[in-house]
């Protein structure tokens, strides 16, 4: 700097302190450090998990793991009607729970009146934070019997997981899709409706298509609920490792097996649980891998 | 009182609004409208903001509709047909009456299916038909030389002064009577601007055009006839103040308040 | 005005469209038909989906509301078939909800400082941000298992409310990330810029004016993430134990209500009370939900 020829006092201007320098510079490492924890966390979950699953490769085999018959008495940590089982609530509960969640968030943003949407808007708030335990037991104690009675079986199964699961993933995706239609410009409908469009062509052809990526967004958050759903699950349908022969007969799936067999599992039995774990645990991540590289390309 | 100086008769008008009223709701944005618009010729709509210009040009084609709560009393007629009469169709009547607004909206799509969306509506489906349309389209809309050998580009990856001309040329695909144009200019580039004033001009002799503008200059450049509106009270709803050839409005001003707001006293 | 040479080419230019477009047949009444059918479709979506809310409710509360008395909720569960009330698990349920909290508050509060004010947007950002996506879609089973083999065994806290509290912070921790990253980035940046100008260093800026101004939504992210634990079940199925206890320290175990109900309603025995400890935990949650949904209201 320049010295002004100023008659005033000069006063130079301060150095940072050190004390400063070092209380800022500490506390943007705490800082830092709580933000790696979420890191730090899913590391040691996939870690820990993997450790305690570790006799399913030494022990186990990955082919017996990987094989159909799940009779842990008899040396048989076969996962695959598991996740067959897995994969079919899942299904299910998205070909119901899609059109429902996507078709609510539609009427919810696109055409109810404001005081509509006051009033359902909130409803599919609650419906998200209703416990998943509440789900269950309205599902054993509601939707059950009125399987059984047109399945003439006992009503535990897929079928009513499906019903189950379906109302737990709405609030997920009809959430997700509102965001991505809100976030669609008003411009553009104005544009399709100037063009003489009705209401419906203006949905389907101007915003759902621009709305894609978020939807697929919510529906793949969606999947993800549904796979990783336990206890729900565990109350409905039926807890048989098996393949089943059909829709309203009892099955069983990955983490309802697990939260079934805990309370009294060991050795080989509880490192087979473990394994599950790990294999929920990829899915799961690789799901939100997924979304965000929708996310990444939304943009 | 409106004033009017050598407005258009009834007989060559397009668009007759009589005695018109509106409301957003409790809120009464215009009142005592009498407006004839001639048909194919371009009339400004000035005023300052607030003025309900852009309102009374969404009514023209019931855009407000879409708004909760808006009504309107009096008339509108397009033609001789009232288009706030019950049973009309306000889809049917914007297929007749397009639109440009402020902000450029191309949709998300390719610049083709942009053009082609409008008659895909009303049905058209065959492939060299489409073609024929967005070909013609985009030639008069002046965007054909710039965009021909990239017709499956995003529309949205367009200058804004070419999403605009694009946006007029979707409108063109539908071959509408009147083009409503809110401040179509506002939002573009001074060469863009330039642009899309010839294709208004090269558009007036065979289609009624309206536009609603902030720049004097363009008004008087363009326009035939000009329609001063002003909202003199806050809360109380805007009228028509003056309205005639845009000659007259420009060069001998009858109203004390259309010439404030022409020689920039106010607005 | 218009450029009179140009007018035959436009012409033939108009008619060629005109020609092109009638060769559209637009069904007239398909088009109505199509369109109030559909938006009945979306319509009928948005009813079930509130229908089912208003049935589960409903359902709850008409089967749970007589069995609910001051003894229910205060008394002790007695003999083999959990007669009389339901207040250890209450207890269990607030205890581990509030440690829960008391963890994961500081720490997801100081991430999301560090996310939104100091971090360089970058591939370590990046990462930090999937891991908590990641960590917010950990199925819960695998969070108990995860639970239960770090805190219960390794660490050797065994069945406890610490060991639930600590499974339950990390479900809270990305809940609670997000939204105060969001309430922080939506203090505004002049607010920030007054108190630079006066000479504040940035953790004064931060402790000082964009926490307290960002304060309410965090508050609702908070609350939001409590009712999400005390709803939980299988987190703390396997990591707080399955005996009815009154926590007194955090390295007592217990039975939470959610733990509670579904014993109850998997046996069978007493559905009575598994309807009262259903409304009751219902409740619970929903006030903490509607709570969530005033604060937000008023912070805006």
């Amino acid at each position: 700097m320049e010295e002004t020829p100023s008659a005033a006092p000069k006063r130079e201007l301060a150095l940072v302190s050190h004390a400063t320098y070092v209380k800022e510079k500490a506390l943007r490492y705490l800082f830092f450090a709580c933000a790696f924890l979420a890191v730090v966390t899913v590391i040691l979950i996939f870690a820990f998990t993997t450790y305690s699953a570790f006799p399913v490769f030494t022990d186990i085999g990955l082919a017996n793991f990987f094989s159909l018959t799940w009779a842990p008495s008899e040396g048989e940590y076969g996962i695959v009607s598991l996740l067959a089982g897995s994969g079919l609530v899942t299904v299910g509960a998205l070909v119901m729970g899609v059109p429902l969640g996507v078709g609510t968030a539609v009427y919810l943003v696109e055409i109810a009146s404001d005081r509509v949407r006051k009033i359902i808007s909130p409803a599919v708030d609650l419906l998200a934070g209703i416990p998943s335990i509440i789900y269950g037991f309205f599902g054993m104690v509601i939707i059950r019997p009125f399987v059984a009675q047109i399945s003439d079986g006992l009503g535990f199964g897929a079928l009513t997981a499906w019903f189950v699961l379906a109302i737990m993933i709405v609030p997920t995706i009809t959430t997700l899709t509102m965001d991505a239609l809100n976030s669609i410009p008003m411009g553009i409908r104005e544009a399709s409706y100037a063009m003489g469009a009705t209401k419906w062509q203006t949905i389907y052809k101007v915003v759902l298509p621009a709305a894609k990526l978020g939807i697929v967004d919510a529906i793949v958050l969606g999947m993800g609920r549904a796979i990783g759903e336990t206890m729900a699950v565990l109350m409905v349908v039926g807890n048989a490792p098996v393949i089943p022969s059909s829709i309203a007969s009892p099955i069983s799936t990955l983490t309802s097996q697990i939260a079934l067999d805990m309370s009294y599992s060991s050795g080989l039995h509880r490192s087979a649980l473990f394994g599950m774990g790990v294999v929920l645990f990829i899915i799961s991540a690789t799901l939100v891998g997924i979304v965000r590289l929708i996310s990444k390309k939304r943009r | 009182m409106s004033v009017y100086q050598s407005a258009p008769t009834p007989e060559s008008s397009a668009i007759i609004a009589k005695d018109f009223d509106f409301w957003y709701g409790d809120f009464h944005a215009l009142t005592g409208l009498d407006v004839n618009i001639a048909r194919n010729k371009i009339t400004a709509f000035i005023g300052p903001s607030g003025c309900g210009k852009s309102t009374f040009l969404r009514c023209m084609n019931r855009m407000n509709d879409l708004i909760e709560g808006t009504h309107v009393s009096g008339s509108m007629s397009l033609d001789g047909n009232n288009i706030y009469a019950p049973g009309v169709d306000p889809v049917d009547l914007r297929r007749r009456v397009g639109m440009i607004f402020q902000q450029p909206n191309p949709f998300p799509k390719s610049i083709y299916e942009n053009v082609a969306f409008g008659p895909r509506l009303q049905g058209v489906t065959s492939k060299s038909d489409l073609d024929d349309i967005v070909e013609e389209s985009l030639k008069r809309a002046n965007l054909w030389k710039e965009v021909s050998n990239q017709l499956s580009k995003d529309g949205l990856a367009l200058s804004g002064g070419q999403q605009q001309r694009l946006c007029i040329a979707r409108v063109l695909a539908v071959q509408p009577d009147v083009l409503l144009m809110d401040e179509p200019c506002s939002a573009i580039d001074p060469t863009s601007v330039q642009k899309v004033e010839d294709l208004m001009a090269e558009l007036a002799p065979e289609m009624t055009i309206i536009i609603v503008t902030h720049s004097m200059q363009q008004a008087a450049r363009i326009s035939d006839y000009t329609a001063f509106f002003l909202q003199e009270v806050a809360g109380e709803p805007a009228t028509l103040i003056e309205y005639g050839q845009t000659d007259a409005i420009f060069t001998s001003p009858m109203d004390r308040r259309t010439e404030d707001y022409i020689t920039g006293r106010f607005g | 005005m218009a450029d009179q040479s140009t007018q035959t080419d436009e012409l033939t230019s108009r008619e060629r469209i005109k020609r092109a477009l009638s060769h559209g047949k637009a069904g007239r009444i398909s088009k109505d038909t199509s369109n109030k059918v559909m938006l009945g479709v979306f319509r009928a979506a948005a009813y079930i989906t509130t229908l089912v809310l208003v049935a589960i409710i409903a359902y709850v509360v008409i089967n749970g509301l007589p069995h609910i008395s001051p003894d229910f909720i205060f008394g002790w569960p007695e003999g083999v078939n959990a007669e009389g009330g339901i207040w250890p698990t209450i207890v269990s349920t607030i205890y581990v909800t509030a440690l829960a909290m008391l963890i994961c508050t500081p720490i997801a509060v100081l991430a999301a400082v560090y996310l939104a004010e100091y971090a360089k947007q970058g591939r370590l950002v990046n990462i930090i941000r999937y891991a908590a996506d990641a960590l917010a879609s950990v199925p819960s089973i695998v969070m108990g298992l995860f639970g239960y083999a770090l805190f219960v065994e390794a660490m050797g806290l065994g069945l406890s409310m610490l060991s639930a509290a600590m499974s339950l912070a990390l479900l809270m921790l990305p809940i609670v990330m997000r939204t105060t990253e969001e309430a922080i980035r939506a203090v505004p940046r002049y607010i920030r810029w007054g108190a630079y100008g006066l000479g504040a260093t940035k953790w004064q800026v931060v402790s000082k004016i964009v926490l307290p101004s960002a304060f309410g939504r965090i508050a609702t992210g908070i609350v939001l993430a409590i009712g999400r634990a005390i709803g939980e079940t299988a987190v703390v199925l396997y990591t707080m134990g399955q005996a009815i206890n009154m926590p007194i320290t955090p390295l007592d175990s217990g039975r939470p209500m959610t733990v509670h109900l579904y014993l109850l309603a998997n046996d069978g025995i007493n559905m009575n009370a598994a309807y009262g400890t259903a409304l009751l935990l219902m409740i619970i949650i929903l006030a903490f939900n509607l709570f969530s949904r005033y604060l937000s209201r008023r912070s805006r």
